[in-house]
């Protein structure tokens, strides 16, 4: 298991380091002033221009640039936000909502996802799953905006149910609406790869075996179809981080949730660029160290990963 | 090879008698039955006849293509579906309004008509889709195919860079390019910063595909024969491991299309002088309370457009993977 942990983290440097010089490539090396496009249809001052240009160590070589920026990364330095406010300092405080609104969406999407596969599963080709598949469908069609958009007019003005925008402090009650819309994608998903899966365990011999020793379905359908069922889901979960970050950033913006993608969601709403890419780099860290996490876990869940290349 | 088998066995047995070392049975003795006739005429069939005749009968299929053909339609001709221009007299007396004589859908904020808006932001949606679907599907086969047919220190490379482009979700790098790029937005560029990230998804389903069917006799059969690698990879790995690259083309022109709305709704997308849902969709936003059809109307079209594109996608997965085709 050691040498597993060891060989996956010195896989995940090279990536590390492509995907900072990447976001930095984007941003530095392309055609237009990236200074100049900080003031958008504004002429700037050229001492001020001169001054971002040395603060941005703009007028140093291209990869002197970068090894700056890589070094400032692992110092826990990400920049200053657009208002001058270090982008740590907004992190240590708006993470904690985002933590909240994205562990309540994967309690949500996991939770409902796998009963209502499950039961799809075991009925295939019943009203029931005919249904659900049809509603996971179009929910998969839905753009995540136009589901907080309708999520919020239908809960939130028409019935009342919901305030809304969140409130400061972002306190639970507030945050199950969002969750939900923030949910629902992957819950389709969830649902149709959980069914798949239940569909194609019940059909194996040790199913069988379960069933004709005596055992009655209350023991076989959790302890052998679902557990053996829940592995293709562990792994979506992990790759589908991405999309939740995206997802909150989006969400966030919309209800005001006031989290890390709602940062972001502002910093790209008003065009302040350096934010933006402070942010999206926190973001794809996260998402690379979430990645190598969920990596060990099904490691340590399954014995061959660890052996195979 | 060397050979075994010398000619026709010497204990040869006569019919109708009893002789040899074991008994046949007699001609009259039992019956002849019919064997099941070999049908030499019937149709030769493959993965694509096969496919063909399971999608056709799904209604599914139908219900999909024929919103899609409809959605191709108002992209190439939305003259014949408005005379009303999209742009030009906005009235803002009609900020808001609902449906009137020949504005079936009412009017946007800034009093332009809703129905002509959705008609003519199509083709932007589309066009949006083919290109990022051309670079992914080019740049997916490209890495994928090389990767997975040449193995080795190749696949290393190149699956490493595609790893790269992968830990980046593509929406938030399309995000960060546009940003860049605030002065050059037009279609293309969006496409662009959608597509370059967009492809690792393709170059992966490939490779394994290809992983797989690498190995296969027919391969062996062709190295055999003389024939190059590259030519081998060419003319006969390729076409038999294009089917999920299809499918996955399908899915990820649908995703093409939420990019590209989301994108034009966070306002780092398309100019405002472009006709787009998702743009539609961000000015419409502040006013959901007093005016909920100015956002819920191009998000419908947005909505049945990937649908169609998702549920086709669909389809043709069940029909080309006798595994999906089980579960249904």
């Amino acid at each position: 298991m050691t040498g597993y942990i060891f060989r996956r983290i010195l896989q995940a440097i090279p990536v590390f380091m492509g995907t900072t010089f990447l976001i930095y490539f984007m941003v530095f090396a392309m055609p237009g002033d990236p200074i100049v496009a900080l003031f958008g249809d504004k002429t700037p001052n050229p001492a001020v221009v001169a001054q971002l240009r040395a603060q941005y160590h703009l007028d140093q070589p291209f990869i002197v640039q970068y090894l700056i920026y890589l070094g400032g990364i692992f110092r826990g330095d990400f920049g200053l936000s657009f208002s001058g406010e270090p982008v740590t300092a907004i992190l240590a405080r708006t993470f904690p909502v985002t933590a909240r609104l994205a562990i309540l969406a994967l309690l949500f999407e996991t939770f409902f996802g796998i009963l209502v596969g499950l039961i799809s599963g075991l009925r295939k080709g019943k009203l029931f799953d005919a249904s659900s598949l049809a509603v996971s469908l179009v929910l998969i069609s839905l753009p995540i905006f136009v589901i907080a958009f309708v999520g919020q007019y239908v809960f939130g003005v028409w019935l009342g149910w919901a305030r809304t925008t969140v409130g400061s402090g972002a306190p639970l009650q507030d945050l199950i609406l969002p969750a939900l819309v923030l949910a629902s994608v992957s819950f389709a998903q969830i649902v149709r790869l959980t069914r798949a899966s239940v569909i194609e365990t019940s059909g194996l011999d040790f199913v069988r075996t379960a069933y004709s020793k005596g055992l009655s379905s209350r023991r076989v359908i959790p302890v052998h179809i679902l557990r053996n069922s829940l592995i293709p889901v562990v792994t979506y979960l992990a790759t589908d981080f991405g999309v939740l970050l995206v997802g909150a950033t989006i969400t966030e913006g919309i209800f005001n949730v006031p989290g890390v993608g709602n940062t972001l969601y502002q910093a790209i709403i008003r065009g302040e660029g350096p934010t933006v890419v402070s942010f999206v780099t926190v973001m794809v860290l996260i998402y690379l160290v979430v990645n190598i996490l969920v990596d060990l876990f099904y490691g340590l869940l399954d014995p061959r990963i660890r052996y195979v290349k | 090879m060397s050979s075994n088998f010398t000619g026709p066995p010497t204990d040869v047995t006569t019919v109708g008698g009893r002789s040899g070392t074991h008994y046949v049975a007699p001609l009259d003795e039992t019956p002849l039955v019919g064997v099941d006739a070999v049908k030499v005429a019937e149709k030769r069939s493959n993965l694509w006849i096969d496919a063909w005749q399971d999608v056709r009968r799904r209604p599914m299929f139908w219900i999909s293509a024929a919103l899609i053909l409809l959605v191709a339609l108002v992209a190439l001709f939305p003259g014949i579906f408005t005379q009303t221009p999209p742009n030009n007299n906005c009235i803002l007396g009609n900020s808001n309004g609902g449906p009137a004589d020949g504005h079936p859908l009412g009017f946007t904020k800034q009093g332009c008509d809703i129905y002509s808006r959705i008609v003519h932001g199509t083709s932007t949606s589309l066009s949006v889709g083919f290109i990022v679907i051309v670079l992914t599907t080019t740049l997916g086969i490209l890495f994928g195919a090389f990767a997975g047919f040449y193995g080795g220190w190749v696949d290393a490379v190149l699956s490493r860079l595609g790893d790269i482009f992968f830990s980046i979700p593509y929406i938030l790098a399309a995000v960060v390019i546009m940003s860049v790029l605030s002065q050059y937005r037009s279609v293309w560029s969006i496409s662009l910063a959608i597509g370059v990230f967009a492809w690792p998804s393709t170059a992966r389903v490939l490779r394994s595909e290809i992983l797989r069917v690498k190995n296969a006799d027919f391969v062996m059969a062709s190295t055999a024969l003389g024939l190059s690698r590259f030519k081998i990879l060419l003319k006969h790995v390729l076409p038999n491991s294009i089917a999920p690259v299809i499918v996955i083309t399908t899915i990820s022109l649908a995703g093409a299309i939420v990019a590209e709305a989301s994108l034009s709704f966070l306002g780092v997308g398309l100019g405002s002088n472009i006709m787009s849902w998702g743009n539609d969709i961000n000015q419409a936003q502040n006013d959901l309370r007093s005016a909920p059809q100015t956002l819920i109307l191009p998000s419908i079209a947005l909505s049945v457009t990937v649908f169609a594109f998702i549920s086709l996608g669909e389809v043709v997965r069940d029909a080309l993977d006798p595994k999906a085709r089980a579960l249904r």
